[in-house]
């Protein structure tokens, strides 16, 4: 029955539309519209999973496609479909959104029907981003995006918002405008935007690096990467809850699936001429970043910090496929690198929206971020921080949770590639679980520090629920990670098969 | 074509000016205090004449009265914008006046003649003509803007526009006699044929055109010709700047179509090069000034240079059919730009009252608490003027630059987005006034329903076009030829 079912459209517009109905009528009736939102957003979650169980894993074309005429003139249409790379992406929002909804519950006092409203319109135009064919509906959703997490961090964040959210919305908004140069470029010389007509054009080693370059601005600072990352910190800092776990779980996954669905397959010659300063740049982000984040004081910058290290794994995973189809490794090489990235993405973003929500669990009581303001927490909330405590390993990277797959094939690959390169990732796993497992032993662990930490109340059922939610999804995806690769198998692949071909005329 | 027959095509502009002078006569021997009488008969008049464009909407270019005039798709839909624009900012404008006690019958009047002009601007097709209608246009909307005579800043706006308007009138008349002197004729035409035919003195053909460029960038607010557009914006009455802002944008558009394209396009590859530095200009110094800006209408007068810019750069393409070059995206961001200034500044009329004009950007602080829906349309008007999806202000960018490109000025394009992201940020100011700070005195919405109704439509309307733009942007090309 669900054969003719438009489920693309419906896992775009359901939570929009639901999100606009919050904000007209929700304004007088607090309980009923967080009971709405969850229901919305539940149901999205459910029917995403459709898409896992219906997706047939063994074909390289797009699936659940959906067309139609969106102008003429231009030939823009209104075109979605999912292959293995979406899919999971698709799964992580729908489910970081559920837990989103239920992470505000009682924690958010002012304007909680605009809130929830916000993260819901938001919902939709992320999945729009994953599903569309069309370029110039992706960048339609890319932008669009902006706004709903604009007013999210503006109107809920915390003191220092303002200077955070303009920065945030310059920043993207700067990088995102070169792509739409590109993809107009690309226009013109093919006469098309849909995503699998630019795959085939070809184009001249010059104009590919210009193309590579337009791209790498938007995508780069959404991932972000060393030098462009420093809206982040600030964003997750005064972002509330909510608004940090979006950002770090499904907004910087945008930068990486922008990479894979554009800049690799559409500049495959840019990619391989450039793949040397990406290398770098990954490299950068993952050792120097690292650091960067051992020594903060503030919990939620160290956690965004430690972002920008892990989504490093995600462009060296990348670029590393170059250097390894250069130096004629095997394609299955390739993939496995590509695997690994998309793995670290889906990973991280489990992590880090659970070690967000963990900060998040403290900051309700204490609404203090700093470090030293904690200390022995163990003491008095002992199930949080058996909770928090899985999270900081899986954020270290701990073999048998999901931080560790990701890391090591990404790792693995590497060395197929240069040997230098895999050690100075590798180093990761060090620092990973310096500043992870510092910090967690600075505020879990040691004497109860002052009389706030005393007080505390251990979780309640409602936080529980969302931080149990978020453990078993890490360890099922540390433990058993085959069905993910399963899903993204054939389409990395068929991906590396295109890109192993030069496009230059 | 016979004289008779030719006249039917002109039934619009006949009718309206035979309904100005109605209105004229009505006002004066009308006692109502509140002026309705004449106010409805404007707007019916601005209704008939509507429809009367509609009806005769031609399917090919028509030239009459010895080619002084045009009638064809393109000023049909023009025409169409200026009417529907104009009777929009009469409704804004009578709730404005009247609830300042300020109505007077003439401001009507003189609207009238205004979009007069405007209509015989439109359809010139000789600079006669353009020039005919360009007068009457600005003489009318100088008297506009001093319409409040206890205001000081108003009637020193009103001196401001008036004289660098004449002066401006003045350099366009002296290119139009320049290439008269040359050619021996002002009839556009016949003046591309004497272009594109091969000359030596070609000098004082650019010499011609240097001026009418000038003319131009004057009435479209570019750089450096702008001066007088943030000084009457702000002084003027909220109503009239609204006016300003509107239809008088797409009369200049046509002028600039008119000269450059119909007149000119043999010497494209020149005003080109001029054009491309207006807009850089304008990009420039409408985006970095407007940041500096504590007025909001003068913020938004900046904005509308930049704006202007961008027009531009989306005439720069010119019409080239058979290279598929054409200055469809500077229609289309015309169109929007109207249906947006429209919105943020009939806002600024929706959040005044008698007493407080709401024209500083502090008075909008908190507003999102004290009014949630009228933010909310404010923060579609900001971010669609930014330039951000899903609204109309997005496509009308994506147009232009599109055009740009496919002209091969790709190093232009990249520079206009660039400029759009500094304009990103006042724009962001006003949401961040509206949602993220709170107020120590509560914002009052002190409009009737029908400007309430009215904007909220407005804004609507933009996100509706944002999401679905394909039937303007079929019109757009269609009525170019496409």
């Amino acid at each position: 029955m669900f054969q003719s079912l438009p489920l693309l459209s419906l896992l775009i517009w359901a939570p929009i539309l639901g999100g606009i109905f919050v904000l007209l009528v929700g304004s007088r009736q607090r309980e009923s519209s967080k009971l709405f939102a969850l229901v919305v957003s539940s149901l999205v979650f459910l029917l995403s999973t459709l898409l896992y169980f219906r997706f047939d894993t063994t074909s390289v074309l797009m699936q659940f496609v959906e067309y139609s005429v969106w102008i003429d003139t231009f030939n823009i249409n209104y075109h979605l479909g999912v292959d293995g790379i979406s899919v999971p992406l698709i799964l992580l929002t729908t489910f970081t959104t559920v837990l989103v909804v239920i992470a505000c519950w009682v924690v958010i006092e002012t304007r909680l029907s605009q809130y929830l409203a916000a993260f819901l319109i938001l919902e939709g135009l992320m999945i729009g981003v994953f599903v569309s064919l069309d370029a110039i509906l992706f960048y339609f959703f890319w932008e669009a995006m902006l706004i709903p997490m604009f007013l999210i961090i503006g109107v809920w964040g915390g003191p220092g918002r303002i200077y955070a959210t303009i920065k945030f919305f310059l920043y993207t908004f700067l990088g995102s405008v070169f792509m739409l140069v590109a993809l107009l470029y690309l226009y013109s010389k093919m006469g098309s935007f849909y995503i699998f007509d630019l795959y085939r054009l070809p184009l001249s080693l010059a104009e590919q690096k210009w193309i590579f370059i337009a791209f790498l601005l938007a995508f780069a600072v959404k991932i972000p990467m060393w030098p462009v990352h420093t809206w982040l910190p600030d964003a997750h800092v005064e972002a509330p809850t909510g608004g940090s776990v979006i950002l770090a779980a499904i907004l910087l996954k945008m930068g990486g699936y922008g990479f894979i669905r554009f800049s690799l397959p559409i500049t495959p010659d840019a990619g391989a001429a450039m793949a040397g300063f990406m290398i770098v740049l990954s490299l950068i982000a993952i050792v120097y970043i690292g650091f960067v984040a051992l020594v903060q004081q503030d919990m939620k910058k160290l956690i965004a910090y430690s972002s920008v290290s892990h989504m490093g794994f995600v462009t060296l995973g990348f670029f590393i496929v170059f250097s390894i189809m250069e130096q004629a490794g095997s394609n299955a090489d390739a993939v496995m690198g590509l695997a690994g990235a998309m793995m670290q993405m889906v990973s991280h973003g489990l992590i880090s929206a659970a070690l967000f929500l963990c900060v998040g669990v403290m900051y309700d009581r204490v609404h203090s971020r700093q470090i030293a303001d904690y200390g022995g927490v163990a003491n008095t909330m002992p199930v949080f921080a058996s909770f928090m405590m899985l999270f900081a390993m899986a954020n270290a990277g701990l073999p048998g949770t999901s931080g560790f797959v990701g890391e090591f094939l990404v790792i693995l690959s590497s060395f197929r590639a240069n040997a230098w390169i895999a050690v100075i990732a590798a180093t990761v796993l060090i620092l990973g679980a310096a500043y992870t497992l510092w910090m967690y032993k600075r505020v879990i662990f040691g004497d109860v520090a002052n009389e706030k930490v005393a007080g505390l109340q251990d979780v309640s059922p409602r936080e529980t629920s969302f931080l149990l939610l978020l453990a078993v999804a890490v360890l099922l995806l540390g433990l058993w990670p085959a069905p993910l690769f399963e899903l993204m198998e054939t389409t990395l692949n068929q991906l590396v098969e295109h890109i192993s071909q030069s496009k230059v005329t | 074509m016979s004289i008779t027959s030719e006249i039917l095509f002109v039934l619009p502009e006949l009718a309206l000016l035979a309904f100005a002078c109605l209105v004229l006569v009505c006002d004066v021997f009308s006692k109502s205090p509140n002026k309705l009488l004449t106010y409805l008969l404007a707007q019916a008049s601005l209704a008939v004449v509507m429809v009367l464009v509609i009806w005769l909407y031609p399917d090919e270019r028509v030239a009459l009265f010895n080619q002084h005039f045009i009638l064809d798709p393109l000023s049909a839909v023009l025409k169409v914008t200026v009417c529907a624009a104009s009777i929009v900012v009469f409704l804004y404008s009578y709730h404005y006046f009247r609830q300042r006690d300020l109505l007077q019958g003439e401001y009507f009047v003189l609207g009238l003649f205004a979009v007069l002009g405007m209509l015989v601007m439109v359809s010139a097709y000789s600079m006669l003509t353009v020039y005919l209608g360009l007068e009457l246009m600005s003489l009318s909307l100088y008297a506009m803007v001093a319409m409040n005579k206890e205001s000081g800043t108003a009637s020193e706006a009103a001196m401001k526009y008036f004289v660098l308007g004449a002066l401006a009138s003045g350099l366009l008349l002296y290119g139009i006699s320049i290439l008269y002197g040359v050619t021996g004729t002002i009839i556009l035409p016949e003046l591309a044929a004497h272009l594109g035919s091969p000359v030596d003195n070609r000098i004082v053909f650019l010499f011609g055109l240097v001026f009418v460029v000038v003319g131009i960038a004057f009435k479209l607010g570019a750089v450096p010709f702008h001066s007088w557009l943030p000084d009457v914006y702000e002084g003027s009455p909220t109503a009239v700047t609204l006016f300003l802002a509107s239809a008088p944008k797409v009369a200049a558009f046509a002028m600039a179509i008119r000269l450059l394209i119909d007149g000119m396009q043999p010497l494209h590859v020149d005003w080109q090069g001029m054009l491309i530095v207006l807009s850089l200009l304008s990009m420039a110094v409408g985006n970095i000034v407007a940041i500096s800006q504590s007025n909001i209408k003068r913020m938004l007068a900046y904005s509308a240079i930049a704006h202007a810019g961008f027009l531009i750069l989306g005439i720069l393409p010119g019409l080239q059919a058979d290279q598929g070059s054409t200055y469809a995206g500077a229609l289309f961001y015309v169109i929007a730009y109207v249906i947006m200034s429209m919105g943020a500044f009939g806002f600024i009329i929706l959040a005044g009252r008698k007493g407080h004009e709401a024209d500083n950007l502090d008075d909008y602080q908190g507003l999102a608490d004290a009014s949630p829906w009228f933010a909310l349309i404010m923060l579609l008007f900001m971010f669609s003027l930014a330039g951000v999806p899903p609204f109309l202000g997005f496509w009308a960018k994506w147009y232009v630059i599109k055009e740009v490109i496919a002209i091969g000025h790709i190093w232009l394009a990249v520079l206009a987005v660039l400029f759009s992201v500094v304009g990103a940020y006042y724009y962001l100011r006003v949401v961040k006034l509206m949602y993220f700070d709170r107020a120590e005195t509560a914002p009052v919405i002190g409009a009737d329903t029908q400007v309430r109704v009215l904007i909220s439509l407005n804004g609507l309307a933009i996100l509706a076009l944002g999401f679905a733009p394909g039937e303007l942007i079929r019109i757009c090309t269609a009525v170019l030829g496409f």
